[in-house]
């Protein structure tokens, strides 16, 4: 690249190794604290789950960014290169937004038919229906609501 | 690929005074074959994000969904109940051969043949390391705790309760809301070193049984009593998790482990081609090394991504 010499470049290469084992190591520790196996019952917390949780998107979209500005070296590219791939992944925020939405109707409309699923059956009126008798029973053919 | 490159070159050298319609003009400053390479890049973005999103839709859809650190807690070497120690190590390879990787391309840059040659041998290697790491962890799954496709034994407690033994009646083994369990299956060892161990001790004919029922392909469903809810009486048995998981499980890791795989193939075909002197005569400071080097930080980024959606969260 011609952006930093040889020597530079080396140590920033292996700074960034100690900086993504680290960032990976945290990432590990918030995971397992936040289901309660470095200290039980932290688990039980709900607001937890989502402090950890958005914790562990930040740190991931920062280990992707460090990948591929330093990595990749998108910081010495023109901006209209980096402009031109980058741009187009706002479009998944919007996915994302939009597919939880709808995973979370999903849900909550199995929920509703599984209750409304559960509701006793309401009585038919007996005067209402025209039936036979067989063998004893009842066999009601037609119901004239 | 080589070819192109080439015919390119020339154009370039031919069209420094023409129009911008004469070819040989670079956009953004930067090659063809990168420019491509970047965009290829951003549609498999794409791709695997849309997979991603279709996991979580699916997650939210679903009342309960496998813990990640009770499904993933084995390691080779008979570790068990060491939450995603194994799939952390399988990270550090991946970031270790990214870094190795960018070292290639340092060398490549100022023409260092050998050192090339060396440091893309080391990232191979990590490479084939990770590859190796996930079939354990695939045959595990598999074979030892018998998830697949279309059958997820990983299912989760929503009501309180308390275990029954093989005879019907109530043991001290008490389940709390939230509880993970595995659902074993007959005659097999099932790697998670913990309760329910003796099963050649009962009978496991398929069927209803007192204290469990076993479905047709053998796996083991035990039952307990509800003691909580509006269900608090009744003896219920464990069901079996998220039927989607395991699909989007093996898909998803297995279509980032074929980008490992053919990164893999194609690291070693240009370690071949820069140990041949290839790149060295056409003097562009490797850049077939820095664009398989883009492919490989991709695959590392990806990763970054199914381990925070599969393993973290």
């Amino acid at each position: 690249m011609g952006h930093l010499s040889y020597e530079e470049s080396k140590k920033l290469v292996y700074k960034g190794l100690v900086l993504l084992a680290v960032v990976t190591l945290v990432e590990v520790f918030f995971s397992l604290l936040g289901k309660g196996h470095i200290i039980a019952g932290l688990e039980d917390y709900n607001w937890l789950a989502y402090v950890v949780g958005l914790i562990l998107i930040v740190l991931s979209l920062y280990k992707a960014y460090f990948i591929i500005y330093d990595f990749m070296h998108m910081r010495y590219e023109v901006k209209g290169l980096a402009v031109s791939v980058l741009l187009p992944c706002a479009l998944l925020i919007w996915a994302i937004i939009a597919f939880f939405q709808e995973g979370t109707s999903w849900k909550n409309r199995r929920e509703l038919i599984k209750e409304k699923d559960e509701l006793p059956a309401k009585d038919q009126s007996k005067e209402n229906l025209q039936g036979m008798m067989l063998e004893g029973k009842v066999v009601e053919f037609e119901f004239r609501g | 690929m080589a070819t192109t490159d080439t015919v390119i070159e020339k154009q370039g050298m031919q069209n420094q005074s023409g129009s911008a319609w004469d070819g040989g003009n670079e956009p953004f400053k930067a090659s063809y074959g990168k420019l491509m390479m970047w965009y290829f890049l951003l549609s498999d973005a794409f791709t695997f994000a849309g997979f991603l999103i279709a996991y979580g839709a699916l997650r939210f859809s679903s009342p309960t969904w496998p813990v990640p650190d009770f499904v993933f807690s084995t390691a080779p070497f008979g570790i068990h109940d060491a939450p995603l120690i194994f799939v952390t190590v399988m990270s550090f390879l991946l970031i270790i051969s990214s870094v190795t990787m960018v070292r290639a391309v340092q060398e490549g840059q100022r023409e260092n043949k050998n050192g090339v040659v060396f440091w893309m041998l080391l990232t191979i290697l990590g490479g084939i390391g990770f590859l190796g790491c996930q079939a354990w962890e695939w045959t595990n799954l598999i074979a030892t705790e018998h998830m697949t496709v279309d059958v997820n034994p990983f299912g989760t407690h929503t009501e309180a309760g308390v275990y029954l033994d093989a005879d019907g009646k109530e043991t001290e083994e008490v389940i709390e809301v939230g509880d993970s369990y595995l659902i074993h299956k007959a005659g097999a060892g099932h790697g998670e070193g913990d309760h329910g161990g003796d099963h050649a001790a009962h009978d496991y004919s398929a069927g209803d049984h007192a204290g469990y029922f076993v479905n047709e392909e053998g796996f083991i469903q035990r039952k307990f009593l509800v003691t909580e809810g509006p269900d608090a009486g009744m003896v219920k048995m464990e069901s079996f998790g998220p039927k989607a998981f395991g699909a989007l499980f093996f898909f998803i890791t297995g279509f980032h482990g074929f980008h490992v795989f053919s990164g893999v193939v194609f690291l070693f075909i240009i370690m071949i081609n820069a140990g041949s002197g290839l790149y060295m005569a056409r003097k562009n400071g490797h850049e077939m090394v820095e664009k398989i080097g883009l492919y490989w930080h991709f695959v590392d980024l990806v990763w970054v991504f199914v381990f925070l959606v599969f393993y973290l969260l």
